[in-house]
């Protein structure tokens, strides 16, 4: 067992140096357009890009041999203004009690890759000659209290397409270019951006969330009880060994 | 004031009619454009409710696209307002065939995050659930591929054989469509006594329903004729509109995410290979799918014989929380490749989860494949691409 562990150590290393390269040869090849790039540790590589280079950027890595368009979609940054629905005291009291990690919320520690705006573009593109993937962001920067339009990807990835469509139907993101920018799964007279932060889901807001109740209902005693004995199993399972 | 005129001048003259009314027939072209045909939203080639409107002139199809969202349940956003461990019941539902499947790439993501990782021994049970939903999913679209075009028997063997894996699977997880048995940090339970023995004897069954399917369907000359070169999709368009698993390897793209980006499952610790097909066409995508249903028997009877013991839960808290972060996991699934990108800011649930579904890419490229085909040929290439529904709609 410790001989499995010490080999995926050495495969975690040996792929995360082969992101680190890939990081800096992608970086040499777009030049400027890249504005960060972010490796981490045994996972993924990200790379954000300069929105007024996203089209250029996306025809350099196609022709780099990353031909596999994998998705692409967008995140909203901010918070909802009603929380998490369910019980936001409960959720804000439980972050942080015991682990540190998790009580870094702050944005940089989040995003991978940096940015500020409100809405980021995210894509994945993969070469299938060198097994590598690469995932890409993009910020969308705020025009008139709107997202800014952003050049379409149609014609470098066919794919893109109904990528593109959902991505507009769902956060309101104008791509410029496309010759059939409709809605793709809600009706043509849907008003409203689902996936927006600030656009509510009502069935949650009028009903009690019965999730929260089945944990809340744990008294402090018996929660130290249960984890005392899920401890006690797991040591006498030979698992610490 | 004429005679009348006698008969045999009456039958010449209703001959001269009769002829030059079929000429006209021939002569004329007849106006074929502009014909809408619906197919969906029931349909059986759908697999749920997909509407496909084309465009005909006459047998040929000019134009078609596929119209969704009868079933967007959006588990996107619904993910965002629950616990983790919350979010496998909706993601469950995602690709009922192969509800396992889909389980695994998320519940990855959220350790990768967490920096957790799961026991080997529950790693390859992970493996062995893996590839059993991939032979119940796969071995019906081996019977299904035959109704589509025209052959009935076949799917009946195909429901026969598929309940032997699901009884198989609802005996260690309880359910035979939606497991969810996969938890954070390893799995919910072990597997029951004499299980290992009856999967063998499942899989050497399944073996033999491979076998019967390729007697049955695949030299048979009238699926041959409605199959082969029907559907052609070349390796490059296939990789820009992003189709993945055996759509793409049936274009001769030699990739499988099982190989070549194996998130920690017990893939690499045994022996099978990746089956490809230059061809690109429907033939091409049944055979690829065949040779793979036996390529997962055989990984299931390795794995079985070789599980390690131990435990089967990592050390996590009862109340999950997930540290702020971002990741991206990705597997193989039945259908190709499912991903979820999960964003974290350190809460009791995902702040967004963006689910890469395998038959939304798979399905885009019905406009570019379609345009040119014969009605006919509709159902083939539907047929062949295999999708299910609640994969491309979520």
């Amino acid at each position: 067992m410790a001989d499995d562990t010490g080999d995926e150590q050495s495969d975690d290393q040996a792929g995360d140096e082969a992101r680190e390269a890939l990081a800096a040869e992608l970086s040499e090849l777009l030049g400027d357009a890249v504005v960060e790039s972010h490796v981490e540790a045994g996972q993924n590589l990200w790379l954000r890009i300069d929105i007024e280079q996203w089209h250029a950027a996306m025809a350099a890595l196609r022709d780099a041999g990353f031909a596999y368009f994998g998705f692409l979609s967008a995140i909203d940054w901010t918070d909802a203004p009603e929380g998490r629905y369910e019980d936001t005291e409960f959720d804000a009291a439980g972050v942080g009690e015991d682990d540190d990690a998790s009580s870094a919320t702050a944005e940089e520690t989040v995003r991978r890759g940096g940015g500020e705006t409100r809405f980021q573009l995210l894509a994945q593109l993969h070469s299938p000659a060198r097994h590598a993937a690469v995932l890409i962001k993009a910020d969308v920067p705020p025009a008139d209290g709107a997202p800014a339009s952003v050049p379409s990807i149609i014609d470098v990835f066919a794919g893109a397409d109904w990528h593109e469509r959902e991505a507009h139907e769902m956060f309101g993101l104008v791509f410029d270019g496309h010759p059939n920018l409709e809605h793709i799964y809600l009706p043509t007279e849907f008003e409203g951006h689902p996936l927006r932060k600030d656009f509510p889901l009502l069935a949650r807001a009028v009903k009690p969330w019965p999730g929260v109740v089945d944990i809340e209902e744990i008294p402090p005693e018996l929660e130290a009880q249960l984890e005392a004995e899920v401890m006690a199993e797991f040591e006498a399972s030979g698992a610490g060994a | 004031m004429s005679p009348p005129p006698t008969a045999s001048a009456l039958r010449e003259q209703q001959a001269y009619v009769a002829a030059q009314a079929a000429d006209a027939r021939v002569n004329v072209e007849l106006d074929t454009g502009d014909m809408t045909l619906n197919i969906g939203p029931q349909h059986p080639a759908t697999h749920g409710t997909l509407r496909i409107a084309c465009q005909l002139d006459g047998e040929q199809v000019i134009s078609a696209e596929p119209l969704m969202g009868y079933m967007h349940r959006g588990y996107e956003k619904l993910c965002e307002v629950r616990t983790y461990p919350q979010c496998t019941t909706l993601i469950n539902r995602i690709d009922w065939l192969g509800s396992f499947a889909n389980e695994v790439p998320f519940i990855l993501a959220a350790e990768q995050l967490m920096g957790v990782e799961a026991p080997p021994r529950a790693q390859w049970i992970r493996t062995i659930l893996f590839e059993l939903s991939r032979i119940a999913n796969v071995s019906l679209f081996l019977g299904d591929m035959g109704v589509q075009v025209g052959a009935l028997t076949p799917v009946f063997f195909a429901f026969r054989d598929r309940e032997r894996v699901l009884n198989q699977i609802e005996e260690v997880t309880g359910g035979r469509f939606h497991p969810n048995f996969d938890r954070i940090g390893g799995l919910k339970d072990d597997i029951p006594r004499g299980w290992i023995a009856e999967t063998h004897a499942v899989m050497a069954k399944m073996r033999g329903f491979c076998d019967e399917m390729e007697d049955l369907l695949m030299g048979n000359e009238i699926f041959q004729t409605r199959c082969r070169s029907v559907g052609v999709i070349p390796g490059d368009v296939a990789l820009s509109y992003g189709l993945s698993g055996a759509n793409l390897r049936a274009s001769g793209v030699d990739w499988d995410l099982r190989r070549d980006a194996n998130p920690g499952l017990a893939w690499d610790q045994v022996d099978w290979r990746v089956w490809t097909h230059p061809d690109g066409d429907s033939f091409a995508r049944y055979w690829v799918r065949l040779q793979e249903t036996r390529e997962a028997t055989k990984i299931v009877d390795q794995l079985l014989d070789g599980i390690p013991s131990g435990p089967i839960m990592a050390k996590v808290p009862r109340i999950i929380k997930v540290p702020a972060g971002e990741a991206y996991v990705s597997t193989e699934n039945p259908l190709g490749e499912m991903g979820y990108y999960v964003v974290s800011k350190g809460g009791l649930g995902p702040f967004r989860v963006k689910i890469r579904t395998p038959s939304f890419s798979n399905i885009s490229v019905v406009p570019w494949v379609m345009r040119g085909t014969y009605v006919p040929d509709i159902i083939t290439i539907l047929g062949s691409l295999y999708f299910i529904l609640g994969d491309i709609d979520r």
